[in-house]
């Protein structure tokens, strides 16, 4: 178990948000958060990688407790999200957005002084990642001007440039054509043989094929919880989620 | 220019260009004064390197400050005072101003990068105004009627700096070491975390940057290098006064950054030289200088957004930022 949560919380002004989650993320497997619009997954999100701080509970990442640790430190240790709104430097090119990723680990985040060249030695890290994700031949095109998939899989690629030991992804698929939604989910499985991955999604299609465990949100609580066939069983989870899916 | 060294010909092309063209201007800043008011031209580039300090702030590290007249004005103060009361050479004197200024930048900084945008700006603002009233009751300042008289000493106790051409080539050494200062900075590893700073805040808090400190040392050596500006125009024009600390200086450095084009290298010049230019011809017409500027600005908002020096990058192709 690398990330653990008890008893996580979150209070809006007296509306409860999150309302006492446990959820354990395991090495080499894909867990799934599913559930209603507003039943809180993002903000489970926000709470696990401390952009939100959490009301009430506790968040265990590889045995050390990060319940207080501001999310730049917690990114640092090896807990990196994405973002549902794709997250990229839009401005920058595509090769500079993986680089920027790498820089810190590599300590050349801080240097003032030194040339822009600097930054060179990343360049062939930088275009194995774009390699991985199929973006190689754009390195070189603004990151704004990519297609909305792309631009998901540019975040991908950024964010598997620190290497991280639990890859937190929300909505990955979200409004992608169906031949992106293939290769990325061929991605984040090949992703899940070294790392823990805790995804959102609303594709039940992507989840059953995925993801080994699936929590199931409502109203800030768990619902449900087991494989595909368990979850997807359950009357419960019927009636609150996969019944408002058919309407 | 940071994708330069990753962009294969065309770029290489670009960059011998934009080589060609700083060369060129040196040069021409080298012959200036054989043909035109070297007062006039010490103004330009202590302006023009204020406007480029401030455009590190908001065109590279995305953080509109309406309180760069504090660092400005403040280390103008700051080196008048230690060359003309404790009698430093003027460049210990622009050193202590400068160093002045940035630990101004670091107490403002400090307070105003918790917040953001709007809030931000007016965080700045407020305190460049605390810093104000402090500088119109602090004994040192005299007050309304400033520092005056400050002599312009010899360089490293050598150079006589009252000779015209010594000076104007002091501060233009000045002003192109603050220039590479900044350009360094903005093409640096760290410049590019400010870049993605800029462009997407929490992206890069994901990535593990802590974002504030980033800001923060932003915010000093923006200060800093506002402070080198204003303490070399103390030793120019002699003086420290009010003036330089009001917040109306803090508008005109924004109104010089837009007009020239934000997130640009040249462009701050550019509107610094326009708008000083202006002001030097009006002051003798009678016609109120604020109304020009304040149409200027309207004109430049509505027909070229990206600033003059912005508008004609976009048009040219082969050329980014």
């Amino acid at each position: 178990m690398v990330l653990s949560a008890r008893g996580l919380r979150k209070e809006f002004a007296g509306f409860v948000a999150v309302g006492g989650v446990d959820l354990d993320v395991h090495h080499g497997k894909i867990h799934a958060l599913i559930g209603p619009n507003g039943a809180g997954k993002t903000t489970v999100f926000n709470l696990l990688t401390k952009f939100l701080p959490p009301t009430g509970g506790r968040i265990e990442l590889l045995g050390q407790d990060i319940t207080r640790t501001p999310p730049a430190k917690v990114a640092r240790m090896g807990l990196v999200r994405s973002f549902q709104i794709s997250a990229i430097f839009p401005h920058l090119s595509v090769l500079d957005n993986v680089r920027v990723a790498l820089q810190r680990p590599n300590g050349l985040a801080t240097q003032f002084w030194r040339p822009a060249g600097a930054l060179d030695v990343l360049t062939p890290r930088a275009f194995e990642l774009l390699e991985t994700v199929g973006l190689a031949e754009a390195a070189h095109r603004l990151a704004g001007d990519l297609s909305y998939g792309r631009k998901r899989v540019l975040e991908i690629a950024t964010t598997l440039a620190l290497d991280p030991k639990v890859l937190l992804l929300d909505e990955p698929m979200a409004g992608m054509g169906h031949e992106d939604v293939a290769v990325v989910a061929g991605l984040i499985r090949s992703l899940a043989a070294d790392r823990a991955i805790l995804m959102v999604e609303h594709n039940l299609d992507v989840v059953a094929e995925l993801c080994d465990w699936i929590t199931v949100l409502q109203a800030g609580k768990i619902l449900a919880a087991g494989d595909y066939v368990t979850v997807s069983t359950d009357e419960r989870v019927r009636v609150a989620y996969m019944g408002t899916e058919d309407e | 220019m940071a994708e330069l060294s990753t962009r294969p010909t065309e770029a290489k092309s670009t960059a011998r260009l934009e080589w060609l063209l700083v060369a060129l201007g040196i040069v021409a800043l080298l012959a200036a004064p054989f043909f035109f008011y070297p007062i006039f031209l010490m103004k330009i580039m202590c302006f023009a390197l204020f406007a480029c300090a401030f455009n590190l702030l908001l065109g590279y590290t995305g953080l509109l400050s309406f309180g760069h007249a504090a660092f400005f004005g403040g280390a103008a103060y700051f080196c008048a005072h230690t060359v003309k009361v404790w009698g430093v050479t003027p460049e210990v004197g622009i050193l202590i101003g400068t160093a002045g200024a940035a630990v101004l930048g670091l107490v403002m900084g400090f307070f105003a990068i918790r917040r953001q945008g709007i809030y931000f700006a007016m965080i700045t603002l407020a305190l460049a105004q605390m810093f104000f009233f402090f500088c119109v009751q602090a004994p040192f300042t005299n007050g309304e009627d400033g520092i005056q008289n400050v002599p312009r000493g010899f360089l490293l106790g050598l150079l006589d700096l009252g000779r015209p051409l010594n000076i104007y080539y002091t501060v233009l050494g000045v002003f192109l070491i603050g220039v590479f200062a900044i350009w360094r900075i903005v093409n640096s590893p760290f410049g590019m975390v400010l870049r993605s700073i800029r462009e997407n805040e929490n992206r890069a808090t994901s990535l593990g940057y802590s974002v504030a400190n980033y800001k923060l040392a932003a915010f000093v050596m923006s200060a800093a290098l506002a402070g080198l500006a204003g303490a070399t125009k103390a030793i120019v024009f002699q003086f420290a006064t009010l003036t330089d600390v009001t917040w109306q200086m803090s508008g005109e450095v924004i109104l010089m950054t837009l007009l020239g084009g934000i997130g640009t290298m040249v462009g701050p010049m550019v509107g610094a030289g326009l708008v000083v230019t202006l002001q030097n011809t009006l002051a003798t017409s009678g016609f109120p200088v604020t109304i020009a500027t304040g149409a200027i600005f309207m004109i430049c908002v509505l027909l070229f957004r990206r600033g003059i020096v912005g508008e004609i990058y976009a048009k040219l192709p082969g050329i980014k930022k």
